[in-house]
């Protein structure tokens, strides 16, 4: 692989090339990859033409696996095998899981995220997840012709820490660089936002395959601003179905099924619902395993009798989202609708009457949340110039609390609040000589921390033992760009760092990635050794350009012996990045690192300045006059 | 009222590090009466330059310092939004924090009133009267709203920090009505 050359000091660099990044809609259903080529937002099609990967994965006996259409077509052959609407199972339990009695799988009875058992072994949802992006990613890199610099992959905006790092681990195992996770109706008011340069205040109403967001925003001339969300990150289209698949059961009186029958009535019951988008009246026909015959039809009126709670449910989220946004119905210039499941005209019905107006429907609504993925990966790679950017604030979806005495919880982070955020709590230890702490975290609004989700325990280790009480120790909780929580604990009289060890209550422990990693590689294609040198040799890459740009732009900020130091790592990186061994090149990056440090530091502050620059002091000193009270009337 | 910070800072003499007091942060005066508009436009210039967004293609130092960076104008920009978040932000950098617990001694007057305002609120609350809520949040709002008025008197005028202490405590009070007002509007709309 070619590197750049190093552009000597002083020297202008050389204009980047384009970065080549990919937005990534996982789906409940079906999963999509996007790119923006020659500054357009495209979707990816298989070599068949097609856009959409149904969310299936079959495993086989040998070990391998199937993804997509493929695995798609046997799902009535083999159902216990075929995973569909794994999405449903990320960061949940086995009792999070609803009707699993109607499915086909045979679930690991263990605590934790849910397991099923195939013919291929025992298999966690994330493992399944990643060979969904898997296949988006070899779609990727034959079209583009080259290894990926990252992936926005799109996620549920009400979805939780678990799921969200549930996310996180599955693009790992796929070999994926994640750029960012972002809400899947934060990407589609992006692309919605872009195409028409919209300006106010918007609502996106996203029902998907299994899970339902919406979203409130302010879009502004390169200001993207999420002012509250909400939803219910079960329910979704395939409730829908579920609905049509019970009136089925009802209506022909059947015995309890096989789960090939199941499977089969369910898909019966899908493509029902999808012809009624366009025919007043359904036919539903089908031969079970038994010889029994159903023959029904399903009108219009009885669909919308039977799923009429539905879409009540999803209004409540609705109301509460405008609610915390401080808004009316009457403040929303536009509704933009999202997922495939915003195709029933009820639906379309239900939320024009609630906003009392049309909605929005001239963007292809599956497509637009990989779309918009994709525009925000190109400009994370850093393939737009500055002044022909946007800026995104997105929120998190659900409060964030801390388990106290008698199982109540105290709030730290409140839902809906701006990303990344922190709080620091401090903590003391109640027995002499104390040197340990648990922390358990849960997430959601509830007061008892049996209504709320749990998250995490987090023990703190290393405290200096001291009597009782006199221990300070602060504990940070870091929410990242992407929504994820991270722990940090720091004893305040003797300033030790105390270790965190944390106990994912629904996600997996770096071990058992590690494990899945190497598991996985045993049954893919492409050699893996290989495969993780191209991808150090992408990450140095990456790293070098920005040191180079960093250097061009602000290397006045450097003294003549700390550019030479960083200059020789460049170097020094350069060379093992041109060598095989993938070790080398690991250390030569930390080294490199490790000497940019304080050079980011400094950057960081003179950027701040420019901020600052970039406004005329009038205008900061003018108007006071208007100066009130604030928003307290 | 001076100006100094934001010249200050654009001189470039004065050291910027996360702990930077946030008004200076946003080259605001240190005052409690400040212009919505411009906390927004200083607000989003500022993320527009620290935001992880910026740095997801920069090496890990770079992207540690920009979700630190960010997170800290996150906190100015919602510590300096809320006026009783500002207010206690303000006695806190005038070194009158407000003991926010301890500190609960309240005139008698005072806690009767908030008494009656609670009992009020649990009755329509019971009785699902919207409209009494609606109407309730309305007259708190105008009462906050004179309040804070005369808080940026206290604070800017006159810079009697232990009178807006003072006043902080209660209108610490009336916010958590406000909020439990908020819920129980929730709660008959569900």
């Amino acid at each position: 692989m070619a590197l750049l050359q190093i552009a000597e000091p002083g020297e202008s660099a050389a204009p980047h090339r384009h970065r080549l990044a990919v937005g990534i809609d996982l789906g409940t259903t079906n999963s999509l990859v996007a790119t923006v080529r020659s500054g357009l937002a495209v979707v990816l099609n298989d070599e068949l033409g097609r856009p959409l990967l149904p969310s299936v994965v079959r495993y086989l006996p040998d070990g391998s696996c199937a993804a997509g259409y493929e695995a798609q077509a046997q799902q009535a052959i083999d159902p216990r095998n075929t995973i569909v609407s794994v999405k449903r199972f990320m960061g949940r339990g086995i009792k999070d899981v609803p009707y699993r009695e109607d499915l086909p799988y045979r679930f690991d009875e263990a605590p934790g995220m849910l397991r099923l058992q195939t013919v291929a072994g025992v298999k966690s949802p994330v493992e399944i997840s990643a060979e969904i992006l898997r296949t988006l990613r070899l779609r990727a890199e034959s079209a583009l012709g080259g290894t990926l610099v990252g992936a926005v992959i799109t996620v549920p905006a009400y979805f939780d820490d678990a799921q969200r790092q549930a996310t996180k681990d599955a693009a790992k195992l796929a070999g994926l660089p994640v750029l960012r996770l972002l809400n899947e109706p934060t990407a589609a008011a992006i692309a919605y936002g872009l195409d028409n340069g919209a300006e106010g205040v918007y609502a996106v109403y996203d029902l998907g395959g299994g899970t339902f967001d919406i979203s409130i925003l302010r879009l502004a001339r390169g200001v993207f601003e999420v002012l509250a969300t909400g939803g219910d990150s079960a329910l979704g289209g395939d409730d829908f179905d579920q609905r049509i698949f019970c009136w089925i059961l009802e209506s022909a009186q059947l015995a309890p099924l096989s789960v090939e029958d199941a499977r089969m009535l369910l898909t019966r019951a899908r493509e029902a619902k999808e012809y009624l988008s366009f025919h007043g009246v359904a036919p539903i026909s089908a031969r079970l395993t038994s010889g029994e015959i159903v023959d029904l039809r399903l009108t219009t009126e009885t669909f919308s009798e039977i799923t009429r709670t539905l879409l009540a449910k999803t209004l409540q989220p609705v109301k509460k989202a405008l609610r915390d946004a401080g808004l009316t119905v009457g403040d929303i210039k536009g509704v933009v609708m999202v997922g495939g499941a915003t195709r029933m005209p009820q639906v379309q019905r239900a939320v024009g009457d609630f906003f009392r107006q049309e909605p929005l429907n001239n963007l292809d609504p599956e497509k637009v949340v990989a779309l918009g993925a994709a525009m925000q990966a190109n400009l994370l790679a850093g393939n737009r110039s500055t002044g022909d950017d946007w800026l995104l604030l997105d929120v998190i979806p659900l409060s964030l609390g801390l388990e106290t005495m008698g199982g109540l919880v105290e709030k730290i982070v409140p839902r809906n609040s701006t990303i990344p955020t922190a709080r620091a709590q401090e903590f003391t230890t109640f027995r002499d000589g104390q040197t340990a702490l648990a922390l358990h975290i849960v997430q959601g609004e509830r007061e008892l921390v049996g209504d709320c989700r749990s998250l995490a325990r987090f023990e703190l280790r290393g405290i200096p033992p001291l009597v009782a009480g006199a221990a300070r120790i602060r504990v940070t909780f870091q929410v990242d760009a992407d929504g994820l929580l991270a722990v940090s604990a720091r004893e305040l009289g003797s300033g030790v760092e105390t270790g965190v060890v944390v106990k994912p209550s629904y996600g997996l422990s770096d071990d058992e990635i590690a494990a899945m990693l190497k598991d996985s590689l045993a049954h893919v294609k492409d050699d893996a050794q290989l495969r993780a040198l191209q991808e150090a040799r992408v990450e140095a890459e990456r790293l070098i350009e920005a040191v180079r740009s960093a250097l061009a732009a602000d290397g006045d900020l450097l003294a003549a012996d700390e550019r030479s130091r960083i200059e020789r790592g460049l170097l020094g990186l350069h060379n093992a990045a041109a060598g095989e061994n993938r070790r080398q090149l690991v250390v030569a990056m930390d080294d490199l690192e490790a000497e940019t440090k304080e050079f980011a530091a400094r950057r960081m502050d003179r950027s701040i300045r420019r901020a600052f620059a970039g406004r005329n002091i009038s205008e900061l000193a003018g108007d006071l006059s208007l100066a009130k009270s604030g928003e307290g009337a | 009222m001076p100006v100094a910070p934001a010249s200050r800072l654009m001189s470039g003499r004065e050291p910027l590090d996360l702990s930077t007091d946030f008004f200076s942060l946003f080259a605001l005066p240190r005052s409690f009466r400040l212009a919505a508009a411009q906390l927004d436009r200083a607000y989003v210039e500022l993320q527009a330059s620290v935001h992880p967004d910026r740095f997801a293609a920069a090496d890990d130092s770079a992207r540690r310092l920009a979700m630190q960076w960010s997170t800290r104008v996150n906190e100015a920009y919602q510590t300096l939004k809320k006026p009783l978040a500002r207010a206690k932000y303000l006695l806190h950098l005038a070194a009158h924090d407000v003991a926010d617990e301890n500190n609960t001694l309240m005139p008698a007057d005072f806690l009767i009133e908030q008494l009656e305002w609670r009992e009020a609120v649990a009755e329509a609350r019971a009785a699902g009267d919207h409209h009494e809520l609606e109407h309730m949040h309305h007259r708190l709002q105008r009462e906050l709203s004179s309040r804070y008025d005369e808080l940026g008197d206290l604070f800017d005028e006159r810079q009697d920090f232990v009178e807006a202490a003072d006043r902080v405590r209660r209108l610490m009070f009336i916010e958590k009505l406000l909020a439990d007002l908020d819920e129980a509007m929730a709660a008959c709309d569900a």
